[in-house]
Formats: C-alpha cells, structure tokens, sequence
C-alpha cells in the first residue's frame, strides 16, 4: 500500500490522526496533515483505509 | 414546476415518541423517497437528501456552495436569513476564501493540542462533579454540567472573560433559536459582535496567550483582517463552541439513562470504549438535526434527480446517520460499534473545526460522571423532559437528576 497525501485539500479536522496515529499526523502551526509513513505495513491497512475513508476533504489517496 | 413540487411536506419535521429517534417521516423518506423536494419555512422548496451516501457526496461537492447569501439558499430560520449578510464567517464562505480562513485556526484545535488540554479539562469536571454533589438535589445538569463544561474550555480557549457567561449564553439562545423574530436575531448579533469586537481591541494592546490576542496582534495588528472579521469568527467559534457539546452532554446522559446495559458499559469501560462511545452517541444523537444546507452552483444529478443550478440542497445528517447500509441496525445505541464514520460533525470542507476538542470534552465527561455518581437517575420522566424542538442544534433545556 502507498499512501498519498494533498496538503493543499487538509482541512485539519484531524480524523487521520484519530484513525491511524502511527501513520498520520498534523503540522504544528497549521493543523495540516503530515505523512509519517509512505509504506505502511499491512498490520496498519485497515486504520488507514479508515482514515482516507472518513477524511472530509478527500486529502488522502490509497495506491497499491 | 412539476406537480410533485405542491405536494413538498414541511421540514423539518415533527419527531415521534421517541425523542432520541429522527422523526418518523425522515425515516420513511430514507426508504421511499431518498431525494425528495420538501417545503421549509420561507415557502421555498429544496431538495431533501436522506441516504448516507448521498449526503457524503454531496457536502463533499465542489459543486455546491456553503454561501447563506446566494440564491436560493435554504436558510434554517428567519433569524439566520435575517443575518446572512452580516459577519460572515468562514461556516458560510467557499472555497478559497473558506479554507484560507479556517487553517488560521486548524492550528488551533488540531488533535495533539487538544490532547494536551485533557488534563485542564478533567480539572473543570471534577470541580463542577464536586460542586454539584455538594449542593441541593434534585439539580438541573444542564445549568450546573453540561453547559458550564464546554463555557469554561471555550472562554479559556478564545480568552473570553467566563464572567460574561450570562451575557453570551443568552444571546447564544436567541441566535440558535429557530423562533426568534429578524430584528431581535439581528440585535442579538451586533451585541455579541460589539462584545467581541471590544475584547479583540482590548488584545491588541494587551495581549494573552488565546486565540483572540493571536487573530488580533497577527491579523488585525497587520492588515489583514479587521476588527469586524476577528469579532465574527469568534462569535461562531463562541456559539459553536458551547451549545453544541452542552447539548450532547445533556442529551447523551440521558440517553445513556434510558439505556443502563449502555451506560454500564460506559461507566466500567477503558479509555478506547469511551471514545468508542462517544462516536457512536454522536451518530446516534446527531443533534444538528435541521440539516446542512446548500446551493447548487451548476446542473448536477444526485439519486437519480435532475438538480438545477440555483436548487437549496439540505443534507439530512440525522437520518443519514440512521441509514442502515452505513450503519446496520441503525436505530439501536450500541457504544461498541463502529462509528466514526458518521457524519454528525458534518461532512466535505466544512466539516467540524472543533471537532477534536469536541471529542476530548465528551471522553472526559462521559469517563467520569457516571463513574463519580453511580447511581445518577432522572428526576422527571423521560416524558416530562423539555426537548430543543425550537432550536438548530437538538437537546435538552433542562435535564434534572438527582442520586
């Protein structure tokens, strides 16, 4: 799995974070999403599909 | 016009038996009629959207706006209507000018601060649990939890003075309130603006470390934005900050009363069940229940229908929260499901700011109340309790308990 982030679309509203902490997070000064894994392992796929299932701004896309 | 269009039924509609439900007619619409025109108060006829999918979708639609001053706006009161032309704040701005507003705040409420604020925020609990035990019962939660609650963390936030509480709780109501004549909700709004507009000044020349005194030494102090403009973001983030969750405590509780296998749960759950928990009262409470509205900017299609560009779009939240395809039985309060896919904070660009503060203060609450009063019961029957039909934002007026 490849995970690709759109920082400019992030409304911080956090959800990533909640979802998949080990592989999201946010930008100290704006809230932005920050990707801290590109390659998750598969033991942490099914948080992250979660979190770019909820994302409200649709900022996160999933690759194989 | 079609003759479907005479036949459009009120909205919102009028709830059942069942406070904690939808009313029953969203019910019927979600599995007859998912797209359907209704009628709302100005005689306008938007389209009503019912399925989870569908107001996934569409709140997440570049084609729609979010602008209460555009054409064909379904606005959810005479009071709203009244006020759209004034202080706009980001809630009713599109894109860029929405998001540009908005992540001068993202900052603000993002996960890992509010994280932080756990430890302040269980203080305010434990207080108000001692202060309340040590005074009369029956008490009345509302006035003595679950509004002072979110008050107190959203004055510390802004750097609003929790003195004037009184001040904005009351206008607060009147603007929140879906009965409130034009004149009166436009007054209400230029008190809490000049208040507001006050404190940003006062911050200006002598700065805290809130949110106000940052817009203002950062934004007003440069240029960039006026006093006026800090004053509406933050009487959006005031009203918003407080009404909402003070409502989702009061009506949580006593849903939770209702259903004690589920408060239990609660109760002598770890810290996962609780924020499970709260998801699922979330979704299943769903207490902005007038609908997210918007306008359709272009000609688009949703479920089948032909919407014209111009169309007022309300997206049904609640229901959609009940849509058993999202949800399966939907309409049982389950604190172990899976939840956090609702769209009770809303859904697209303008879904909830605060929602991780939202989140933190619930988790506190709920984690500690019904630990600390173990035996808290009702002291009216369910029956007898006074529901915010009235209001945008669904609730409780008064919850009395006693233990």
């Amino acid at each position: 799995m490849k995970v690709l982030i759109d920082q400019d679309r992030c409304v911080g509203a956090g959800q990533c974070v909640l979802a998949a902490p080990e592989v999201f997070d946010q930008r100290e000064e704006d809230g932005v999403v920050v990707l801290l894994q590109e390659n998750p392992p598969a033991e942490l796929h099914e948080q992250v599909r979660e979190a770019a299932q909820i994302c409200p701004a649709l900022a996160i896309e999933l690759a194989d | 016009m079609s003759e479907a269009l005479s036949d459009a039924p009120e909205f919102p509609m009028v709830r059942g038996r069942r406070p904690f439900d939808p009313p029953p007619e969203l019910d019927r619409r979600l599995h007859d009629e998912p797209v359907s025109r209704v009628k709302i108060w100005d005689g306008s006829e938007p389209w009503l959207l019912t399925r989870y999918e569908d107001v996934r979708a569409m709140l997440a639609d570049a084609r729609v706006s979010a602008d209460t001053s555009k054409a064909g706006y379904p606005p959810q009161s005479p009071g709203i209507a009244a006020r759209r032309k004034r202080a706009k704040a980001f809630i009713t701005m599109d894109e860029p000018e929405h998001g540009a507003q908005r992540r001068l705040l993202t900052g603000d409420f993002m996960v890992k601060k509010m994280e932080r604020l756990r430890p302040r925020i269980q203080k305010i609990v434990d207080d108000l649990i001692d202060d309340m035990l040590a005074g009369p019962k029956p008490a009345d939660l509302v006035q003595a939890f679950a509004l002072p609650v979110p008050s107190l963390v959203i004055c510390e936030l802004l750097g609003v003075p929790y003195a004037d509480r009184a001040f904005f709780h009351r206008v607060s109501k009147v603007l929140i309130s879906k009965d409130t004549p034009p004149a009166e909700s436009l007054a209400a709004l230029e008190e809490l603006l000049a208040y507001l507009g006050g404190l940003v000044k006062q911050k200006l020349t002598d700065p805290a470390d809130d949110v106000l005194s940052r817009l203002a030494t950062e934004q007003v102090a440069t240029g960039a934005m006026t006093v006026d403009d800090v004053a509406a973001m933050g009487q959006l983030l005031l009203v918003a900050g407080h009404e909402t969750t003070a409502n989702m405590i009061a009506l949580g509780t006593a849903a939770l009363l209702e259903h004690p296998d589920q408060l239990a749960a609660v109760r002598d759950g770890d810290p996962a069940l609780v924020a499970n928990a709260v998801e699922e009262l979330l979704r299943y409470l769903t207490i902005v229940h007038t609908g997210r509205r918007r306008v359709a900017l272009e000609d688009m299609e949703i479920g089948g229908h032909e919407i014209r560009k111009g169309d007022g779009l309300i997206a049904a939240s609640d229901i959609a929260n009940r849509d058993e395809k999202a949800f399966p039985d939907p309409d049982k309060l389950d604190v172990t499901r899976k939840a956090r896919h609702h769209v009770a904070f809303g859904y697209g660009v303008h879904q909830c700011l605060g929602q991780p503060l939202a989140r933190v203060e619930l988790q506190v609450v709920y984690s500690t109340l019904y630990r600390r009063i173990p035996t808290l019961k009702l002291a009216a029957p369910v029956e007898e309790l006074k529901f915010k039909h009235d209001m945008v934002v669904y609730g409780l007026h008064a919850l009395p308990v006693t233990w």
